[in-house]
């Protein structure tokens, strides 16, 4: 029985209101969502419903208005190490060297000096970018900016990856190549994964499970087991299976009867 | 950019692709000089002071402006080989130039102190906020008759000046560049768990030194006049002072020879941050190198 990594327990997220008399906003409402040691789970939604902000609550950078986030069961009170995160914009530092930002997150924690370079090295190499350790981010195209940002996020080692549209800046081919790289990655090392993503596709071919949000307050409406589909680790050959093009057109459906309700409310 | 079209569907796609990649940006890094200047263009700007200078030597002449209103540079020439033998040229330089890095060091240290806390502490941005605006409006130099009565005829009213003038641009500068650093870099650092110090020292800090360095250049030419001021105010130290002092006797060329002199200065304190700038700013690609 493989236990449970992160888990959101009936965790709600209000804002304040922007304006005296205004709706505090709330962006999540009672969302529960569990995640298994070396899960790979894909989070699609309407734009604005919370996704962000689930995420966030995940890392300890916002805490829940109500409810609670546990990783290994116990509750996240702020920023811990079991957490990881990677976001669109790759925020390397542009005054680092490639080394140096893959180094960012273990130097924070204090790691010295010389097992960091060892372990942002290796990283580096995992992530094919030997050879452009003294190389500042501005050198470097898109697609290698974002594998230096998965090397970051990968060297401190984290239990869970939290990745919130990691790709979507990116052109088709090279976000295929890092879907590659990522997918491979997260199963060599057996990293359980929580990933936002517009793109249907992407959502099936990466994950173990599909969780659709709806319209804000968001909540969780529709949870589908990718079970039957096999080669987790290897996108570009899921892609290829039928069965794809069927969940696809079953997220479509549920987008698209949420995107009417609500044109339906206005 | 990354990869040809066709590499979406091999199964290790960009392996190949990639090496491309580094021959290009290896290529981009190794050009040398990327501001532009070329033998010709370097030529065409001696060529542009050569004619200035014929100009103004012959063209006064021959309109009939008597000499002591427009010296040539011939004149201005001889005049500076005389002040610099018998009105202690250097020597007034020299005491410029100390009143010119004393009051940009300490202007800019307090720019940059101040601009942190404010950028840090939005609430004492926010109280402070009026008085800041007030002075900053205020002509700085007006205080000059202020400090000189205050301090006498000493060196340190002029520093006062510079550093009330340096400060504000450099202040300006650092405050709005704590303030727009990118808030998802700070999330990033606080998801590693950094403290608040490390937050400054790793990401606000290093982020905002690009506009502290345009504050610093600014502020290296502002540093000349506020001392100059100082000194056209009182006392009878510095270039200031050799400036009036040729007034005085009615020596346009000896004024013109101060000013000279003192143009060069701002211009090797402007190339000496500009420098120091390419220095520490190394990481900044070339082309975003503009000259204020
Ligand atoms: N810090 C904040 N303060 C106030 N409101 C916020 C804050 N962060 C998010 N919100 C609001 O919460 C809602 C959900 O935002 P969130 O960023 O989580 O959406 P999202 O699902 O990630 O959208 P997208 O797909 O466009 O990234 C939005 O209406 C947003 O305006
Ligand atoms: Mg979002």
């Amino acid at each position: 029985m493989p236990n449970v990594r992160i888990e959101f327990r009936n965790v709600s997220k209000r804002f304040p209101a922007r304006s005296r008399d205004g709706e505090p906003v709330t962006a999540v409402l009672n969302v529960s969502v569990s995640i298994l040691d070396g899960e790979v789970v894909s989070l699609i939604g309407p734009s604005g419903c919370g996704k962000s902000t689930l995420l966030n609550m995940g890392s300890g950078l916002y805490l829940p208005s109500e409810g609670e986030v546990l990783v290994d069961g116990r509750r996240v009170a702020g920023p811990n190490p079991q957490v990881a995160f990677m976001l669109q914009k790759d925020l390397l530092l542009p005054w680092r060297t490639i080394l140096q930002n893959a180094e960012f997150g273990l130097e924070v924690r204090g790691v010295a000096a010389i097992e960091r370079r060892e372990r942002a090295h290796a990283l580096l190499k995992k992530c094919r970018l030997s050879g452009f350790e003294s190389h500042y981010p501005h050198q470097l195209s898109g697609g290698m900016r974002q594998r230096a940002a998965l090397a970051r996020t990968l060297a401190v080692d984290p239990l869970v990856l939290l990745m919130d549209e990691p790709f979507s800046a990116l052109d088709a081919q090279t976000k295929m190549v890092l879907q590659q790289d990522l997918a491979r990655t997260i199963a060599a090392e057996r990293k359980t994964a929580l990933l936002i993503t517009h793109d249907l596709v992407e959502s099936i071919a990466l994950a173990d499970r599909v969780l659709v949000m709806s319209q804000r307050p968001g909540k969780i409406i529709e949870e589908i087991r990718l079970d039957d589909l096999p080669d987790r680790d290897n996108p570009m050959l899921r892609r290829g299976r039928p069965r794809v093009q069927e969940y696809a057109a079953r997220l479509v459906e549920l987008l698209h009867v949420r995107e009417k309700t609500e044109a339906e409310s206005i | 950019m990354e990869q040809p079209v066709e590499t979406g569907q091999s199964p290790r796609p960009d392996a190949r692709a990639e090496p491309q990649s580094v021959a290009v940006i290896a290529a981009t890094v190794a050009t040398p000089d990327e501001s532009g200047f070329t033998p010709g263009t370097i030529a065409a700007s001696v060529a542009v002071l050569v004619v200035f200078l014929a100009a103004w030597e012959l063209l006064p002449r021959a309109v009939g402006v008597p000499e002591f209103i427009l010296p040539p540079p011939s004149k201005v020439w001889s005049e500076f080989l005389r002040v610099l033998a018998n009105e202690r040229l250097l020597w007034h330089a020299g005491i410029t130039t100390l009143e010119i890095i004393a009051g940009f060091v300490l202007g800019c240290l307090l720019g940059v102190v101040i601009g942190f806390v404010l950028g840090l502490s939005p609430k004492a941005e926010l109280v402070l906020s009026p008085y800041i605006l007030a002075l900053q409006i205020a002509p700085k130099v007006a205080f000059a008759p202020l400090f000189v009565m205050w301090l006498g005829y000493t060196v340190y009213p002029k520093i006062l000046v510079a550093i009330l003038i340096v400060f504000f641009p450099v202040m300006v500068n650092v405050l709005t560049a704590v303030r727009t650093v990118d808030p998802d870099m700070v999330s990033l650092a606080r998801s590693f768990s950094a403290t608040r110090l490390q937050i400054f020292r790793l990401i606000e800090y290093p982020a905002s030194l690009p506009p502290l360095f345009a504050g610093l250049r600014i502020a290296a030419t502002l540093a000349v006049i506020g001392v100059v001021v100082g000194e056209l105010v009182g006392g009878n130290l510095g270039l200031g002072y050799l400036l009036t002092y040729g007034e005085g006797q009615g020596n346009t060329a000896m004024v013109f020879v101060t000013i000279i002199v003192l143009t060069l200065i701002g211009i090797v304190a402007y190339a000496a941050v500009a420098l120091l700038e390419r220095r520490v700013l190394h990481y900044i690609p070339k082309v975003q190198h503009v000259a204020v």
